[in-house]
């Protein structure tokens, strides 16, 4: 089903570009050896290189070039051999050279792509146009001070990878599942840690809508700077209806550049095309040329790790999970591998189960990530391998997890602690049982006659008497004896 | 030679080894001169006399433990435009105020770990935008030499016309400069000294402050070219803080001098013979010809057919340049600040106080050649035809070692005769300007006197790091030329 916006003229398709902002995972600073690390003092990681002082030059940080080559690889995208550093020239208080550092006409990083998964199960491709590289300016802080500015130049001078989508997505969903999937993509790779709050992740919106069954685009505006994938989903929504509504009351929409506000819900004018920036680009003739050769490119590949697309086709296969299952357990590269430690010497397809269900909720409980996880992966597979050789049974398996999570004892110690070792003795049970249905004679005498959902109320009954321990096919074999008798 | 002003930079040295004098001498002797003599040529901004004193006890030192570098005790002087730790840095700009670098630039820190004694920092046209060193915010500089029958104020030419005056007058045995179109080449032409701009690479641009990154090229200025053999030596090199040095090695560029020119094939570029220049430029040019051959080497005609493009390209690539590099003097970080009430009002008064005339000019000509609109038309057409003009020099050098030119269209002008056009004024750069459009080393020597009695030099130019080559010719002619006259204005005149 395609989304559609419905107007007082009928149908409108939203055509939507996104261009990412993505911090890289680098020690040091694009073009000086500066810490590139969030936070700090301000002003604390600032070499003369980032302050613009006289006579200072860049250098080019070859760890930067080999992430971008990385994520490239990561997109499916042409790898440059040749690309060039452009100057982007403009003033404001917070890039001290006057120029911004950037790849205009020739990026390291060309045609890509981004498959992503849909709601509805279907999956879509979503072209990337180009990445390169940039560094990030400094930040001006305004509210200190009644009438003076300040200035941090901590982030002046950090690479970014500039990640631009053809305008391929048409929904606000879509929009949403290419920031999630691209970000996924980056993280396991280990080229941006994709932190929107703290900002290493943003993105510009590219917003035009037309009539289903146009073929050209209309003109666009471009929402600046929206730091969650839940807001960009957002002003999409929002800055379409605002264009439908021009456009239906005979108005044209003009190329201008927008701000979202997501209190009062609504897209604001920051700049028309007539004041925007002439930037002036031209080659920076303090840097050469960047020439890569193919054989690094290729060392670079060799040694990525499985990328999510890889990963999920290869649980699914090897470990029998569903392609739901899979999905969420490729979500972070840290859950795959927790889940492979898991799986491996253990029950495949009942690992799936537990993480998805009872060891999710007990990270979610416990406010902890699976980096910190208050259980090993090695500890769920004891536990796992517990309930396959009949030891304890699941309900119980449940109970040994809390008590896991809570005093970090391994499932065995918990159980022989607490005596939770499941009752396998047939004469144990069949005791408890008859015991049972001799309390319970008006009940026995329903089921006979043929009140068969009676048959729970014994079971519940049983294990209840047992504390939990019993195991449940024998309970089940021996009440159906008895209950015949 | 008797007298402590007669040394040249590598008698000096030679002196200093053989503890015939002391650093400290020879440092007083020139600082001295700089007391006696720089309150008229005001080629230094800033003097630094009590650093030179200390440094030159530390050489004496060092020289009597028979140690200590290749410029050990030899005082220079430092064209304002390179950074110096703890010394203040102007440009020659109001812009920059009182702004002491807390770092060292890399050819500044060569010549120091050599052991130089720097004596202050040398006066310039501002930002390095000029041919006759009128821009200064810090007044301009006076060429020591006077014509025969006049007492005019005649210009040293520019852009490192406080390096060219500072050299010739005897206030120091040597000077850096930095060249983007001859700003090495010419004044040393107008104050009868030689000055080499290398291989665009050979020398790192850390440190100095830019003017057209492209371009700018530190390179030695000095009384001979024997000093500016063994200057160039400290001063080149690969730095890795500079991502457009090149890494390869110096060699020595001293031993070069001996070489000779025997069998050296001498290209004459047509092209230069200019229209509108004195007879007496081209009978000099003649007679440059006439020394090289009868050293041994050939003569020989070759084509730069690019070169009247040299000029318009080279004002357009470099003040591009220029517009952006000069984007980091605003007020908000170092320098001179005028406060206003927003931002922008901040940038504009502070730019429109802090720069002179001629860098406004520059900065609107390359803000205007990168505009869009206007980009492809300037900026991206004068890039093909740099190509063109490179291509100009790769082919001429496949049949010829070196070229011969003169170095500028005429001799120094007075001040008060400054071209009101300032495009006449960039005509003082027709020669100089191709080689660094291509890159390619170049030097000026003096060789001659003009009728005025104003000194003139002759330019060669040179394949891509082989300023041993233009060494050993230079040296040729200057073996011919045997200049040896003195300005009027000289440390080793008695007033």
């Amino acid at each position: 089903m395609s989304y559609r916006i419905t107007g007082n003229t009928g149908e409108w398709e939203i055509v939507v570009g996104l261009e990412v902002h993505a911090q890289v995972v680098s020690e040091a600073k694009l073009f000086s050896g500066a810490s590139a690390e969030y936070g700090g003092e301000p002003n604390t990681h600032v070499s003369l290189v980032d302050a613009g002082f006289p006579g200072m030059l860049p250098v080019l940080n070859q760890e930067c070039v080999a992430q971008a080559v990385r994520t490239g690889l990561g997109l499916e995208a042409e790898i440059n051999l040749f690309s060039r550093f452009d100057r982007k020239n403009y003033f404001y208080a917070d890039l001290p050279t006057g120029y911004q550092i950037s790849q205009f006409a020739h990026p390291i990083i060309g045609k890509g792509k981004v498959l992503v998964d849909l709601a509805d199960g279907s999956t879509r491709e979503i072209g990337v146009t180009r990445l390169h590289l940039e560094q990030d300016a400094g930040k001006s802080i305004h509210d200190q001070d009644p009438t003076r500015s300040f200035i941090d130049l901590n982030r002046a001078g950090v690479a970014l990878m500039e990640i631009v989508s053809e305008p391929d997505i048409r929904s606000p969903e879509e929009a949403g599942a290419y920031l999630r999937k691209l970000r996924q993509i980056l993280r396991y790779i280990g080229t941006c840690d994709g932190n929107m709050e703290e900002g290493s992740m943003r993105a510009d919106v590219n917003v035009s809508v037309r009539k289903p069954g146009e073929t050209e685009y209309r003109t666009r505006c471009e929402i600046k700077n929206v730091n969650s994938i839940r807001f960009v989903m957002m002003s999409i929504e929002v800055e379409a209806q605002r264009q439908i509504e021009v456009w239906e009351a005979g108005g044209t929409v003009d190329q201008e550049t927008r701000l979202f506000d997501h209190v009062r819900s609504e897209t604001r004018s920051l700049r028309s095309k007539e004041d925007a920036h002439d930037y002036r680009y031209f080659p920076d003739p303090d840097l050469l040329p960047l020439v890569i050769e193919q054989c690094w490119v290729d060392e670079l590949k060799a040694a990525l790790p499985e990328l999510p697309e890889a990963k999920r086709a290869r649980l699914e296969q090897e470990y029998g999970v569903s392609r739901y299952e899979s999905s969420v357990l490729c979500v972070e590269q840290a859950i795959a591998d927790f889940y492979e430690t898991v799986a491996r010497g253990a029950d495949a397809r009942l690992a799936a189960n537990w993480m998805l269900g009872d060891f999710f909720a007990a990270l979610n409980r416990t406010g902890r990530s699976i980096e910190d996880s208050p259980v090993s992966a090695e500890g769920l597979r004891e536990l796992l391998g517990l309930i396959s050789n009949s030891t304890i049974n699941g309900k119980i398996a449940k109970e040994v997890l809390e008590d896991m999570v809570e005093t970090g004892d391994s499932a065995s110690a918990i159980v022989e602690r607490k005596g939770l070792r499941q009752v396998t003795d047939t004469g144990a049970i069949e005791s408890s049982i008859r015991e049972i249905l001799a309390a319970n004679n008006d009940k026995v005498e329903e089921y006979k006659s043929g009140k068969d959902k009676l048959f729970g109320f014994f079971v519940g009954q049983t294990m209840k008497a047992m504390k939990g321990k019993g195991n449940p096919a024998l309970v089940n074999e021996t009440l159906k004896k008895l209950l015949s008798e | 030679m008797s007298g402590i002003h007669d040394f040249t930079l590598a008698s000096a040295r030679d002196a200093l080894k053989a503890r015939k004098i002391s650093a400290v001498e020879l440092t007083n002797a020139h600082i001295d001169a700089i007391d006696r003599l720089d309150g008229q040529l005001n080629s230094f901004i800033t003097r630094t006399p009590d650093q030179a004193r200390e440094a030159a006890k530390a050489s004496d030192a060092a020289l009597a433990k028979g140690e200590g570098g290749s410029l050990c005790g030899i005082p220079l002087g430092i064209k304002d435009l390179f950074c110096t730790n703890g010394v203040r840095t102007t440009a020659a700009s109001k812009i920059l105020g009182n702004f002491v670098p807390p770092y060292e630039s890399t050819v500044t820190a060569n010549l120091l770990k050599d052991g130089a004694v720097f004596l202050g920092k040398l006066n310039l046209d501002e930002f390095a935008m000029g041919s006759a060193n009128l821009t200064s915010a810090f007044g301009p500089v006076e060429n020591p030499w006077k014509r025969k029958d006049s007492d005019a104020k005649l210009v040293p030419g520019g852009s490192s016309g406080g390096s060219a005056a500072a050299v010739a007058a005897g206030l120091v045995l040597g000077a850096t400069g930095t060249d983007t179109g001859g700003s090495i080449r010419q004044p040393a032409a107008f104050t009868g000294i030689a000055g080499i701009k290398p291989t665009y690479g050979r020398c790192s641009r850390f440190g100095t402050i830019a003017f057209a990154s492209s371009l700018d090229q530190a390179g030695p200025m000095a009384r001979n070219l024997q000093d500016c053999a063994i200057l160039l030596e400290s001063m080149a090199g690969f730095d890795p803080r500079d991502s457009t040095s090149v890494d390869t090695p110096v060699p020595n560029y001293e031993a070069a001098l001996k070489r000779g020119v025997k069998g050296l094939r001498v290209g004459i570029p047509k092209e230069y013979h200019v229209d509108g220049m004195p007879a007496e430029i081209e009978a000099f040019w003649q007679q440059g010809m006439t020394w090289l051959r009868d050293a041994g080497a050939e003569i020989v005609e070759v084509s730069l057919p690019h070169t009247k493009y040299g000029l318009p390209t080279y004002y357009i690539a470099a003040l591009a340049e220029a517009s952006s590099n000069l984007a980091r003097y605003d007020g908000v970080r170092f320098g001179e600040r005028v406060s206003a009430p927003s931002l922008d009002g901040l940038y504009e008064a502070s730019r429109a106080a802090g720069f002179g005339e001629e860098v406004k000019r520059r900065i609107l000509i390359g803000t205007h050649v990168l505009s869009s609109g206007y980009y492809d038309a300037y900026y991206l057409r004068a890039q093909k035809v740099r190509t063109l003009i490179q291509q100009d020099f790769l082919k001429a050098f496949e049949n010829v070692d070196v070229l011969l030119t003169p170095t500028a269209p005429s001799g120094a002008f007075a001040q008060d005769e400054k071209p009101t056009d300032p495009v006449q004024m960039y005509l003082n750069d027709v020669f100089t300007v191709p080689a660094s459009m291509a890159g390619v080393p170049a030097l000026s020597v003096p060789a001659g006197l003009d009728a005025r009695g104003v000194p003139l030099g002759l330019q060669l130019i040179g394949r891509f790091f082989d300023e041993e080559t233009l060494i050993a010719a230079g040296h040729a002619i200057e073996q011919a030329a045997a200049f040896h006259h003195r300005p009027t204005i000289h440390a080793g005149v008695s007033a």
